[in-house]
C-alpha cells in the first residue's frame, strides 16, 4: 500500500522534470484531461513523458520481478536476470544486426538503423541463448550447473561480439554502444503496447507458480516432497525470465543493477521470503528505482540526458552497498 | 489380510544405488523390508553402507534400481508428487538456502500440500501450524528467522513442519547429526513421543546407536552380508547388533547395550 502511494509520487515527480520546466499544476492537469495553458506542454507530456515513465515503470518491474525469479530458482544471491545469457543473447542479436550486416552485406543496412530493427534482433537473440541454455537444461538435473551453462553462453556471445567489433568501422561500433547505454525515451506507444502484453502474460504466469516458489526456498528435495512439480517450475520461471528481460532488453538496451539490486533492497525494507508479498512489492521498488534513475538521468532542466544504464549503477551501487554495511552492523 | 493392514511401507526384491552410463551400481539389492505402523524405525549401519541411498529410494527422491516398494498398498512409482506429499514429510541432511523466512513460515510451508493454487492457509491450516508448534515445545521461536536458530532449534522446526505435513509417515535422514548429546536426547526422545502420542510411524537413519537401542522399537541393521530386520531387544539378544561393526576394534556389550573399544575393556580387566 505504502510502496503503491510512493509509487504514484515517483511518476508525478518523474513527468514534472526534464529538460523543459513545466509546472506541476499543469502536469496534472494534461493526466486528468483539461487543457494545460500551453499545447506544447501536453504534447510534451503525453507523447513523451509519459511513454517514457511507463516504460519505465515496465523496465524496473520487469527486470526485477526476473532477477528476484532467478536469486530463489538458483538460490543464490548473486543471481540476476541476466546470467542465463539473456542478455548477452539480445546483445549479439543487435551486434550482429549493427556491426555484422555492415561486413557482410550492404542490402540489409536500412533496416539498422531502426528501432524496430534492432527490438526484434535482440529478442531473437535472447530467444536463441534461452532455448539452448533450455535444452541443456532438460539434460541438466543440477540447477546450479544450468546457471554455470548460462554464464558460459554470456562469455561465449560477448566474445563474438568483441571479434565482431574489432573488424566493424567506427560509426557502427558507436551506434551499438549507444545501445548499450540503455534507453527508455526510445519506445513509442506501439512499442509500449507490445512491451505491456508481454508483461501482462508473464504476470499471470507469475501467479501461477507463486506457491512452488515459495517451496523453493527450502531447497529442491523439501520442494518435490511438499508435492512440487519441479521441472514444471523450473521451466515456467526460466521461460518468464527469459520472455521479460529479452523484450526489456531488446527495446530498452542491456540495463544492469536493477534485476541483481531491487531484490536484496525489497528484501531489505519488508523482511520477508514469501512471494506472495514479495513479487509485488519488487516490482513496485524496481518501478520506482528506475523512475528515480530516469529523473536523475534527464538532469532536470538541462538540456543533456546521461545513458540510463549508467545511472542506475552509479546511484544504485553505493546504495546497496550502503545498506547492506548497515544491516550487517545492525546484526 | 489383516498383515497388510499393519504394513506402512513393503519392499519385494528391492535393489537399491545409482543408475551409471556403464551398467547400475548396486549398492544393496534383494531388500525385503517391512515398516510397521506406529513404530519408530532406526537404520543403523557403518558410513557407505547404502543408509542414505536405501531412505533416498524409499521417499522417491531417487529412483530404485528393480524390485518393488508398496506405501499404503501402492507401488510408490504410481504415486504422484502431490497425493505422496500427504502420505510421507521428509527431513533431510541438508541446509535451507539463506532467506528471511521466519520459523512460523517455515512450517506453514508443510501445509503446501493442502492449501489452495495459491498458497492461502486456512483456519484449519492454521490449527494443524499450532498443534505441531506445540508438539515440539518451540513457541518462543515463532518469530524468528531461520538462520537465527542453533543446530537443535532448528532441527525441532524441522520436525515441526513435518508433522504440520500431516502424514502417517515422518522420514528422517540422520536428524541428530551435528547436535550435542543434550539435543540429541531430545530429539530421540520427542520422535519416540510423536510415534507413540500420534501414532505417527517414524523411520530414521542414525549413528546414534545407544540412543536408538534404547528407545526403537524395531531396527533396520544394514551390514556388508544385507539387511536384517526386527525388534529391537530381539536383535540384541540374537547377536544381530553385535555383527553390525565387523571390527576386532570394537565389541558390544549385551547388558549394558552399548559397544566398546577393545583397548578400553583390556583395561578394566
Amino acid at each position: 500500500m505504502f510502496l503503491g502511494m510512493l509509487l504514484l509520487v515517483f511518476i508525478l515527480i518523474n513527468l514534472s522534470l526534464g529538460s523543459v520546466d513545466i509546472p506541476f499544476k499543469s502536469v496534472i492537469q494534461t493526466l486528468t484531461g483539461s487543457n494545460p495553458s500551453k499545447e506544447s506542454w501536453q504534447y510534451i507530456i503525453l507523447d513523451y513523458r509519459l511513454p517514457k515513465a511507463v516504460t519505465a515503470i515496465l523496465v524496473g518491474s520487469g527486470l526485477s520481478i526476473s532477477g528476484l525469479l532467478m536469486q530463489t530458482l538458483f538460490r543464490n544471491p548473486l543471481a540476476g536476470p541476466f546470467v542465463l545469457g539473456i542478455s548477452s543473447g539480445a546483445s549479439l542479436g543487435v551486434a550482429l544486426l549493427v556491426l555484422g550486416v555492415s561486413l557482410f552485406s550492404g542490402s540489409l543496412t536500412g533496416l539498422a538503423f531502426s528501432n524496430i530493427g534492432i527490438a526484434i534482433a535482440a529478442s531473437i537473440g535472447s530467444l536463441l541463448v534461452l532455448s539452448a541454455v533450455m535444452l541443456v537444461a532438460r539434460r541438466v538435473k543440477n540447477t546450479m550447473s544450468i546457471l554455470i551453462i548460462g554464464l558460459m553462453f554470456g562469455s561465449f556471445t560477448a566474445a563474438i561480439i568483441s571479434v565482431l567489433a574489432y573488424f566493424s568501422p567506427a560509426e557502427k561500433l558507436q551506434q551499438y554502444v549507444f545501445w548499450t547505454f540503455g534507453s527508455l525515451g526510445n519506445l513509442g506507444w506501439n512499442e509500449i503496447s507490445i512491451l505491456g502484453i508481454l508483461f501482462l502474460l508473464c504476470v499471470g504466469l507469475l501467479i501461477t507458480i507463486i506457491k512452488p516458489l515459495n517451496s523453493l526456498l527450502l531447497g529442491e528435495n523439501y520442494a518435490i516432497s511438499l508435492g512440487v512439480n519441479l521441472k514444471r517450475t523450473r521451466n515456467l520461471t526460466l521461460i518468464i525470465t527469459g520472455i521479460l528481460t529479452g523484450v526489456i532488453t531488446a527495446f530498452s538496451g542491456p540495463i544492469a543493477f536493477i534485476g541483481l539490486a531491487v531484490p536484496h533492497l525489497t528484501k531489505l525494507i519488508i523482511k520477508t521470503s514469501n512471494h506472495r508479498i514479495l513479487l509485488p512489492a519488487v516490482a513496485i521498488t524496481g518501478a520506482i528505482l528506475m523512475l528515480i534513475s530516469d529523473t536523475i538521468a534527464q538532469l532536470p532542466t538541462s538540456e543533456y540526458t546521461l545513458p540510463i544504464n549508467a545511472v542506475t549503477s552509479l546511484f544504485g551501487a553505493p546504495i546497496v552497498i550502503w545498506l547492506l554495511i548497515k544491516k550487517r552492523a545492525l546484526n | 489380510m489383516k498383515n497388510k493392514d499393519s504394513h506402512i511401507i513393503k519392499t519385494t526384491n528391492l535393489s537399491i544405488g545409482y543408475f551409471n552410463r556403464k551398467g547400475n551400481s548396486c549398492v544393496v539389492d534383494n531388500i525385503n523390508l517391512s515398516l510397521n505402523k506406529g513404530n519408530f524405525v532406526c537404520i543403523l549401519g557403518k558410513n557407505g553402507i547404502g543408509k542414505s541411498t536405501l531412505i533416498r529410494t524409499l521417499t522417491k527422491v531417487q529412483p530404485k534400481l528393480s524390485g518393488e516398494i508398496i506405501l499404503n498398498g501402492e507401488p510408490l512409482e504410481a504415486i504422484s508428487n502431490p497425493e505422496l506429499a500427504k502420505k510421507m514429510s521428509l527431513v533431510l541432511t541438508e541446509r535451507i538456502p539463506e532467506s528471511n523466512l521466519t520459523v512460523y513460515e517455515l512450517i506453514a510451508l508443510g501445509r503446501q500440500p493442502y492449501t489452495n493454487w495459491i498458497g492461502t492457509l486456512s483456519d484449519n491450516d492454521q490449527q494443524q501450524i499450532k498443534q505441531a508448534i506445540k508438539q515440539v515445545h518451540i513457541e518462543g521461536i515463532i518469530d524468528k528467522r531461520h538462520d537465527e536458530l542453533s543446530d537443535g532449534q532448528l532441527q525441532k522446526v524441522m520436525i515441526a513442519r513435518a508433522i504440520a505435513q500431516d502424514t502417517n509417515l515422518i522420514v528422517l535422514d540422520e536428524p541428530t547429526a551435528h547436535l550435542d548429546i543434550h539435543n540429541k536426547i531430545e530429539i530421540f526422545t520427542l520422535l519416540k513421543k510423536l510415534s507413540k502420542k500420534l501414532h505417527k510411524t517414524i523411520l530414521i537413519s542414525t549413528h546414534e546407536i545407544n540412543l536408538a537401542l534404547q528407545l526403537a522399537d524395531e531396527l533396520w541393521l544394514m551390514n556388508d552380508e544385507g539387511i536384517i530386520s526386527g525388534q529391537t531387544e530381539g536383535l540384541i539378544t540374537n547377536g544381530s547388533v553385535s555383527k553390525l561393526f565387523s571390527s576386532d576394534l570394537i565389541t558390544f556389550d549385551v547388558k549394558l547395550k552399548q559397544f566398546f573399544c577393545i583397548s578400553v575393556i583390556s583395561h578394566n580387566w
